[in-house]
């Protein structure tokens, strides 16, 4: 089981680096995966300043460089934190409340950052900013609301993400009914990457790597979870603490892919099933494999969003779920014919 | 060595268990009986820190259980409740090795993995290492279950009706190997319906009606007639059974017509 996950792990980490090369290379302007990729690369010695040691010959214009570096190689990479940090969200909030139908949105937090995201437009403030602040307070009100004395029942915490969801959903409602420009409001719900650049890549970066590796952290305690509360409890675990932190970290993870893309659905949920098809329930190897293909799926599907329509950028959040549901029946499918074999 | 003393516990106003006192000494199986209801596994639950006591206290080696951090009571007491399945996909080392939780720090070392094979030997369930558990029968999923709770290395182990849905042979099964493990030092406290593997396995039972202690002792002390009548409410005649030399329930039904 373990061989097996490390040598699956390696596999989805070449082929993540693959893609998000050739995912570079595609667009409007002809630039090759080759030149994309040496770009790249000496954009990176450049920033080491390792320039004497290893040269590249320089083939490429510059706008070539600009169009690469400047405009898609930061949509690229946001894309695949912003994937990679949903997928994560979501194989730990799926484990943690033992529940299939878990994502890092179940509890609330999109609608939280819905309300942000339309409280901004209509008051000209930063986006990100508040999004990120009333996702994170949704969470903290929805674990306030279900907590009865030390313990936090994972099925009042479901229903009071459910409860509060709604109702801030509501006020979302209301405000994008009497907005003068609703379209803005709308088109962020829908998920995109459109306003991709480094800024936003390096602090999505930072919080990303810190929750994600957070997470990580409670695989074993996850896995002795599935065995029930109470039985983890006699093994060792202290649930409560697991509970925190899981809740504390998915959703760090979560606001900040939110703040900057937007509500993209699936990803979350339907990765971390993908992958426990593939590499079983051991948290351990589900947690970085489902990081690793939330990353994939989703420069993929930007790629798709950003390149199908002839100089349409469409959301990435329709595409995400139009090529991926499909996809997932069909493994639905083949896993019931092998289990009934 | 396990006391509980004086140990009330109710769920809001009602209360569930009133003034219990018993103790198992280290090597001993000590049973819980009693009807339906009556307490029992509260009683486990409590020794067990998952309940809190209203008063009175539960000592393992003298120290007070709701004292303890679960890391540290995990590794006096392990527990093994009724399972029916398992639904994901790990196997039977995985889970056996779930048991080392309270001492693993970051990743299991070898000598974590020497005791989940000693533990997956004294079961009799080595030959499953492989297999997914949620291919087992029942019986093969409790013995993997007692594993996992072998391999916590525990001073107690605290069973609640292990057997009672298993066949007579898997019951018999495990019932053996539990005992086999108490000869060797483990305490046993196991939450038992049947009247009769009770009298024969126990050294010492409890027996509880509406969360009061009725009787406490030996088997030959607490299965007497009176005793069983007056707490399940039905006439029983009780016997020695020659064959086992331990004492047997038998209920006096009337001839079916």
């Amino acid at each position: 089981m373990e061989r097996h996950g490390k040598s699956t792990i390696l596999i989805l980490v070449l082929l993540l680096i693959v893609v998000i090369v050739t995912n570079t290379a595609i667009g409007s302007s002809d630039i090759s995966p080759v030149d994309t990729g040496k770009i790249i690369l000496n954009a990176i010695i450049e920033k080491l300043m390792i320039d004497g040691q290893i040269s590249i010959d320089k083939i490429w214009s510059d706008s070539a460089s600009t169009i690469i570096l400047d405009i898609r190689l930061p949509r690229v990479l946001l894309g695949a934190l912003v994937g990679a940090g949903l997928a994560t969200a979501g194989a730990a909030m799926q484990g943690l409340l033992k529940n299939p139908m878990a994502d890092p949105y179940i509890i609330g937090m999109s609608s939280g950052a819905a309300l942000g995201a339309a409280l901004a437009f209509t008051f000209m403030m930063p986006v990100q900013l508040i999004s990120f602040i009333l996702a994170a307070a949704s969470i903290y009100v929805v674990y306030n609301i279900s907590r009865m004395g030390e313990r936090v029942p994972t099925e009042t915490l479901l229903l009071a993400g459910i409860a509060v969801g709604f109702f801030l959903s509501a006020i979302t409602s209301f405000i994008v009914f009497l907005s003068q420009s609703p379209h803005q409001i709308i088109y962020w719900m829908m998920g995109g990457l459109w306003t991709a650049s480094w800024a936003k890549v390096k602090i999505t970066f930072v919080m990303i790597l810190i929750g994600v590796l957070m997470l990580y952290r409670q695989s074993w305690n996850l896995n002795v979870m599935l065995l029930g509360e109470e039985q983890a409890q006699s093994m060792g675990v202290d649930i409560e603490r697991v509970k925190q932190w899981v809740l504390i970290f998915s959703s760090l993870v979560t606001a900040a892919a939110v703040s900057v893309s937007g509500i993209i659905g699936f990803v979350g949920l339907i990765i971390p099933h993908i992958m426990r098809i593939i590499v079983g329930p051991d948290h351990r190897i589900l947690l970085p494999t489902s990081t690793l293909m939330g990353a994939i799926f989703l420069v993929f599907s930007d790629t798709i969003a950003r390149t199908i329509l002839d100089s349409i950028d469409l959301p990435v959040g329709v595409v995400t779920a139009f090529f991926g549901a499909p996809f997932f029946i069909y493994l639905l499918r083949k896993r019931r014919q092998s289990l009934n074999a | 060595m396990l006391e509980v003393r004086n140990l009330s516990v109710s769920y809001g106003k009602h209360q569930v268990l009133a003034n219990i006192n018993v103790t198992a000494e280290r090597g001993e199986v000590l049973g819980i009986i009693g009807p339906n209801g009556s307490g029992k596994t509260t009683l486990a639950k409590t020794i067990n820190r998952l309940l809190k006591p209203t008063s009175g206290e539960v000592l393992i080696n003298g120290k007070n259980v709701h004292h303890m951090k679960s890391v540290e009571i995990a590794k006096h007491i392990a527990v093994v409740s009724q399972v029916f399945s398992i639904n994901f996909e790990f196997t039977v080392e995985d889970i056996v090795l779930m048991g080392r939780t309270p001492y693993i720090k970051s990743a299991e070392t070898p000598d974590d993995l020497k005791i989940v094979e000693d533990a997956m030997e004294k079961t009799h369930t080595s030959f499953l290492k492989g297999r997914l558990v949620t291919q087992l029968s029942g019986g093969e999923l409790q013995r993997v279950v007692i594993a996992r709770a072998l391999a916590q290395q525990p001073d107690i182990l605290l069973l609640d009706e292990p057997t009672s849905h298993l066949d007579i042979t898997n019951q018999i099964d495990i019932l053996n190997l539990v005992k086999h493990e108490s000869r060797k030092g483990m305490t046993v406290i196991a939450v038992v319906h049947d009247l009769n593997l009770a009298a024969y396995y126990c050294d010492k039972i409890c027996l509880i009606r509406d969360g009061k202690l009725m009787s406490y002792g030996t088997p030959d002390e607490v299965i007497t007639s009176d005793n069983i009548h007056t707490v399940y409410n039905l006439p029983v005649e009780v016997i020695t059974n020659e064959i086992t030399n331990s004492l047997y329930v038998i209920p006096r039904l009337e001839p079916l017509p």
